[in-house]
């Protein structure tokens, strides 16, 4: 055995949990971001991370010093940030001359960079500055995109995708109704990509949807697209695959039409013709002497229920 | 009369049905896709560029108007799903959500499944089942159910039985209590060991094999590169013999492990050169000076500090007692059972008590 190979093991139990933590799983954490502040943040993006801290709260560590790194130059310091605290999502903010007021967004797979996109913020009104009532922390944002520009092209497709993955927070399978007060919503126009939150005030109708009024909250940003970085497409698809045991599983001779109208396949088995029942004619009675004869054939259990 | 007023009564009705109505419906053009199980919402209608290329109030305005319809369309979304009361009538009314189907990147590749070991290996090629037995069996001494294995098993324990046979032909000045504690831990030793080799197999096939393909990220590191040029250029049909070399490289292809392939000049061939090369030899043979090259000179030693450092540093933690010791013995184990699996055949007598002198 090379020293390579030995295996590192847990030394103690709270080690191995620890460990165990961060294994990949079926079913996957919620993912965690972080972010980090760049070696010259500037006050105005010093405070969005803290706005988008406290909006994502339970899931994202906030790193309070400055680390001087760049991005789209060398990602070793992210990954090896990401692997330190076992995040997937990062935010990170920068202000220099060429790119003032600057994000990077992105996510890892498997400790590496997957995508990463770079955002110039144009305008910001933070939490602070809208004094009106807010959510509670760790509400789930109902998110909503619009504009045709998600959709057309591939660029803002994965920023769509990276802004779903980094806000939507943990799955549920339940949601309390009442509790949906908090929506983002990301529009698309002009090149330009405008961030709102909204606290969301559910009024009586009169029907059983209930009708929406919406009240600015903050933080709204108004972004415009810098640099990408997007993962090639096989590593994509690498990332997208799902485990077997996720996926579910094919119900034999069932299927579907596109209405959504179940159709079955069965099998019969061959019908056996001797115990068809025929129209019943006296002559073709048994005789009480042949009823006696079958009886006694059958098992015992039978003939005692008879 | 009547029938009129009826008529009347109705459709005021329903005229307030509709207003009712129309504080909740929302017309749009293309209809929105959602995604119940991430509250989510995409709109692709074209946002009025108009509006929001104005000023500050009329833009927000516009955004908070294009908001507040698409969330109301997402609302009403969320009920129509299936809801009830948590926790009895008075409770807050609670949706199922459905499945998430936006898809998104996962996190960290699936986990791997458990390479089998080499027992699980063996079974399945000669077609060994698992047997259960059961936990429980009756002894016949103590007229009740025990444990087949462990703490008060059935039968009584082996290792206190007040008396053992002397088997024929041994010596009968042997202590066979002490052979038989002496077996039972050479056993314990050699199924940790085993366990150990499994967990690094399993180790070694989850890291070397199967993962390493290069992941198009942005950046790689200098031996992930270089590992995986050399193993390129190996894999062709004639081992790399024929392959075009870059200025850098050397001549002879490299072999897959990444060592150095010993190879022997040729028998018949250049003479002068095989003469000088003799000549060479027995110059420095001769020669009273040393040949010293010093940076080789100093990283043996460097080396021979470490290594007694660190053997120093393993005759401490011998002496700290029971646990300290054994987990020390167990990882040596590992290290040297290449060697021992050379000089030993397995089962031979003495493999525990020649590690514990060792030690």
């Amino acid at each position: 055995m090379d020293p390579l190979d030995r295996v590192v093991k847990p030394k103690t139990k709270r080690a191995k949990r620890f460990l165990e933590k961060r294994e990949p799983k079926l079913q996957e954490n919620t993912k965690i971001a972080m972010l980090i502040k760049g070696g010259n943040a500037n006050l105005r993006v010093t405070e969005v991370l803290k706005d988008i801290y406290a909006v994502k709260k339970p899931f994202a560590v906030l790193y309070r010093k400055k680390n001087i790194t760049r991005p789209f130059e060398d990602q070793t310091s992210l990954e090896f940030f990401s692997k330190k605290s076992d995040c997937s999502l990062f935010l990170f903010g920068s202000h220099n001359k060429k790119r003032p007021n600057n994000l990077v967004i992105g996510r890892m797979f498997d400790y590496h960079v997957l995508d990463m996109i770079e955002l110039g913020v144009e305008k910001f009104v933070s939490l602070k500055d809208v004094k009106n009532s807010k959510c509670p922390e760790g509400t789930k944002p109902m998110l909503i995109f619009a504009g045709d520009m998600f959709d057309v092209n591939e660029e803002y497709r994965r920023l769509k995708s990276l802004l779903i993955d980094f806000f939507r927070g943990p799955t549920v399978p339940n949601i309390r109704l009442a509790g949906l007060e908090y929506v983002l919503h990301f529009t698309a126009v002009d090149g330009k990509i405008y961030m709102r939150s909204y606290k969301v005030l559910l009024k009586k109708s009169g029907c059983k949807i209930p009708r929406i009024e919406l009240e600015e909250m903050g933080p709204s940003l108004d972004l415009v697209m810098r640099r990408t970085h997007l993962a090639s497409d096989d590593l994509y698809k690498l990332s997208l695959k799902q485990p077997k045991a996720l996926k579910p599983k094919k119900k034999k001779n069932i299927s579907h039409d596109v209405f959504g109208t179940t159709y079955g396949r069965i099998h019969m088995q061959k019908q056996d013709l001797g115990k068809l029942q025929t129209r019943k004619m006296k002559g073709l009675k048994k005789r009480p002497a042949e009823k006696a004869a079958e009886d006694s054939g059958v098992s015992p259990k039978k003939s005692k229920s008879a | 009369m009547a029938a009129v007023r009826v008529e009347e009564v109705l459709a005021a009705a329903e005229e307030q049905e509709a207003e009712k109505r129309r504080s909740v419906v929302v017309e749009k053009e293309l209809e929105l896709e959602f995604d119940l199980g991430n509250l989510l919402a995409l709109d692709r209608n074209p946002p009025p560029a108009a509006g929001l290329r104005g000023a500050g109030p009329q833009r927000e305005a516009q955004l908070l108007a294009l908001a507040r319809d698409n969330t109301q369309l997402l609302v009403a979304q969320l009920w129509e799903l299936p809801a009830e009361r948590a926790g009895g009538a008075g409770g807050p009314l609670v949706a199922r959500l459905p499945e998430p189907t936006f898809r998104l990147p996962r996190e960290k590749p699936p986990p791997r499944p458990k390479p089998p070991t080499r027992w699980e290996q063996f079974a399945r090629l000669k077609g060994i089942r698992r047997r259960k037995r059961t936990s429980l069996v009756w002894d016949e001494q103590a007229k009740e159910w025990r444990r087949r294995w462990g703490y008060r098993r059935a039968g009584g324990d082996p290792a206190r039985a007040w008396l053992a046979e002397v088997p024929a032909g041994a010596d009968p000045e042997e202590d066979q209590f002490a052979r038989l504690r002496r077996e039972k831990r050479e056993r314990v030793a050699r199924n940790e060991l085993n366990r150990l080799r499994n967990l690094a197999r399993a180790h070694r096939a989850g890291t070397v094999v199967p993962a390493a393909p290069l992941h198009p990220t942005g950046h790689q590191s200098k031996e992930e590169l270089s590992h995986v040029a050399r193993v390129a250029r190996v894999s062709t049909a004639s081992l790399g013999r024929f392959q075009p070399r870059l200025p850098k490289e050397s001549a002879e292809p490299p072999s897959r492990s990444g060592g150095r392939k010993r190879r022997f000049e040729p028998l018949l061939g250049n003479l002068a050169a095989e003469r000088s090369r003799q000549l060479e030899l027995l110059k420095n043979m001769s020669s009273k000076k040393p040949v010293l090259d010093i940076t080789r000179a100093v990283n043996k030693q460097l080396r021979q500090e470490e290594a007694e450092a660190a053997a120093a540093k393993g005759k401490k933690q011998s002496q700290r007692g029971k646990r300290g010791r054994r987990q020390q013995r167990t990882g040596r184990s590992s290290k040297k059972s290449a060697a021992r699996r050379q000089q030993q055949r397995p089962g031979g007598g003495s493999t525990g008590g020649s590690k514990r002198k060792k030690a």
